[in-house]
């Protein structure tokens, strides 16, 4: 089942349901005609897009808001922010083509601080599914929730199958281990896991955890992981500022846990515009430069840090 | 329209102005771009909107969005006016024990919506319009944007898209106040010939003294002004309105009196007294 497939299916149940686009419609692409007056295409215009979601919404509708991530999140951020943020309206934002996935179009395509800047808005709530099989749950998931919520669609294939039901808030531990908990979420997920097969065969345990919400987080199992593995390791197509890593810290600190952090983002600078497996290369984010990058840190941990060696 | 109505319209903005004026002391308020809109929302409340304090949630309601936030004071004034609550809450202006501050929000009975930020609610009320055309509802989304809102990119969006889906049950009425925070609009950027932008975008246009009962009569009861477009009612107002101590006073956009100025400017409003204002003027935009 397609994502376009799955909504059809919701908005047939749930007759308060408007599909909504930004003339942005490369995954709804068979909506219109299916869903006529519930599908509201208002051209280049994301403040208008975000704000008619907003009124929409005031009339007991569930918007759901497609437009490319950085134009939605950060055009209409004030939009986001004000109607729907101090509204509490349920409208539910999909970002297409965020972090690597925006590939060759280059810097003004890049979202890399959309879930910084989606989760510092009070009330708002950030889902980053793994691959089309989990995006689908989480859609059902969304939709059936009175919050705002925004989403990065990715429709990437699964590299492993899902056993544990989406429960916003809940993340996925794929895979035990106590030598390396590797935190992750979205379209790396593939190449984390298989980065985590690589080091399982060098002898190293990788604890693989695919967070699927940021906010809410899974306090938890970010905790866990510090408590019980040698490094935690954060991987994110995302600006190091306010992502994965940061979560993580924050969640640390104010439970009084340490945690040896090691992150791998986009430290304060755009990525190499270029065909998906090619940014991967270039960035370090292939399986086996995560890898490599993962063992050489952990090395330089035990090195560090001779209790746990 | 009889003269009996025009004295009760009358009637009625003169007591908002008061709960205007008396809002501007203790903290103040915006009350130059308040007084300008003052008969419009007063006349929209008495004779056009279907709404009411029993109907203010029902889904057949008319809406007015306030989308020029900050004159929220004449709202209030007419709200309270027209019994959607109680007039001593006024009383609580700038409480931090109520909801009524300087911009609107919804915990007050008859607002529609938050705003502050200029520029968006014509994009929330062409959600709502949407939905009323969807559900087949007649009812209607009226919009009350300033003309300096006119500069934000957002307002004009909207206007294309509402033309773009013909939602003639959508009305904005610009408060031709002729001022934005600081300065005259045509001195910054000069927005007319104004019907001629939105007809061009497919608005149906008209043009009224926003002071004047009987042109708005004749305006409001001939809407949509184009069927199948949306309409726009350009209202000549004067900043600062019915205080000739604050009509058309750059310097008058925020003001926060003393009691005894207010005192004596409500004496102004009956025609009793000549105010010389002496508090200084605060610009916060």
């Amino acid at each position: 089942m397609t994502y376009e497939e799955r909504l059809l299916e919701i908005a047939e149940t749930n007759a308060d349901i408007v599909v909504m686009t930004a003339e942005n419609r490369a995954a709804i692409r068979s909506l219109p005609g299916r869903l006529g007056s519930r599908f509201i295409d208002v051209g280049i215009a994301e403040q208008t897009l975000v704000g008619a979601a907003a009124g929409l919404a005031l009339r007991g509708r569930v918007p759901i808001v497609h437009a490319l991530a950085t134009f939605l999140t950060m055009r209409a951020f004030e939009f986001i922010r004000t109607d729907v943020g101090i509204g509490q309206l349920p409208v539910k934002l999909v970002g297409a083509l965020a972090g690597f996935l925006s590939e060759a179009n280059g810097p003004t395509h890049q979202a890399l601080e959309d879930l910084s800047l989606m989760r510092g808005i009070p009330g708002m709530n950030v889902c980053c599914p793994a691959d089309e099989d989990e995006m689908l749950d989480a859609l059902t998931c969304l939709t059936g929730d009175r919050a705002p919520w925004y989403m990065r669609y990715n429709a990437r294939q699964p590299a492993f199958r899902h056993f544990a039901p989406f429960v916003p808030g809940t993340a996925e531990v794929v895979t035990e281990g106590t030598d390396v908990a590797l935190l992750t979420y979205g379209c790396l997920t593939r190449e984390c896991y298989e980065a985590a097969e690589r080091l399982g065969d060098a002898g190293i345990a990788v604890r693989l955890v695919n967070m699927r919400t940021l906010k809410p987080a899974d306090e938890t199992v970010i905790l866990r992981a510090a408590r019980e593995t040698r490094l935690v390791v954060t991987v994110e197509d995302h600006f190091a500022i306010g992502g994965l890593a940061t979560i993580v810290a924050e969640v640390a600190a104010l439970n009084d846990v340490a945690v040896r952090l090691h992150p791998i983002a986009l430290a304060g600078r755009w990525f190499t515009p270029a065909l998906f497996a090619d940014v991967l290369e270039c960035e370090g984010f292939s399986p086996e430069q995560l890898a490599r990058r993962i063992s050489a840190a952990l090395a330089a941990r035990k090195a560090r840090d001779p209790i746990h060696a | 329209m009889t003269s009996d109505a025009r004295a009760t319209l009358s009637a009625r903005a003169c007591r908002v102005r008061e709960r205007i004026i008396r809002m501007s002391a203790g903290g103040g308020c915006f009350i130059g771009a308040s007084l300008s809109c003052a008969d419009l929302i007063v006349y929209l409340y008495a004779s056009v909107l279907n709404v009411s304090p029993e109907t203010k949630t029902s889904a057949e309601r008319d809406y007015l969005f306030l989308s020029k936030g900050h004159d929220v004071p004449a709202l209030y004034g007419t709200l309270a006016e027209f019994g959607f609550f109680d007039e001593k809450r006024l009383a609580h202006h700038l409480s931090p024990r109520d909801s009524i501050y300087w911009h609107p929000n919804r915990a007050i009975a008859g607002v529609e919506f938050h705003s502050g930020s200029l520029g968006h609610l014509p994009a929330v009320a062409l959600g709502v319009a949407m939905d009323i055309k969807m559900t087949g509802g007649s009812n209607r989304v009226f919009v009350i944007v300033g003309d300096g809102e006119l500069n934000e990119g957002s307002v004009w969006e909207a206007v294309l898209v509402a033309a773009a889906r013909k939602l003639d049950n959508i009305v904005f009425i610009v408060d031709r106040n002729e001022f934005q925070a600081n300065v005259r609009t045509e001195d910054l950027v000069p927005l007319e010939p104004i019907e001629a932008k939105f007809a061009a975008f497919g608005w149906g246009t008209d043009r009224i003294n926003g002071h004047d009962f009987d042109d708005m009569e004749r305006s409001f009861a001939r809407l949509p002004i184009e069927r199948g477009k949306p309409s726009v009612v350009v209202a000549n107002t004067v900043r600062g309105k019915g205080l000739a101590s604050m009509e058309r006073r750059a310097d008058r956009w925020f003001v926060a009196l003393t009691s005894k100025e207010a005192a004596a400017l409500i004496d102004e409003l009956h025609g009793d007294a000549e105010v010389v204002l002496t508090s200084e003027a605060r610009m916060v935009r």
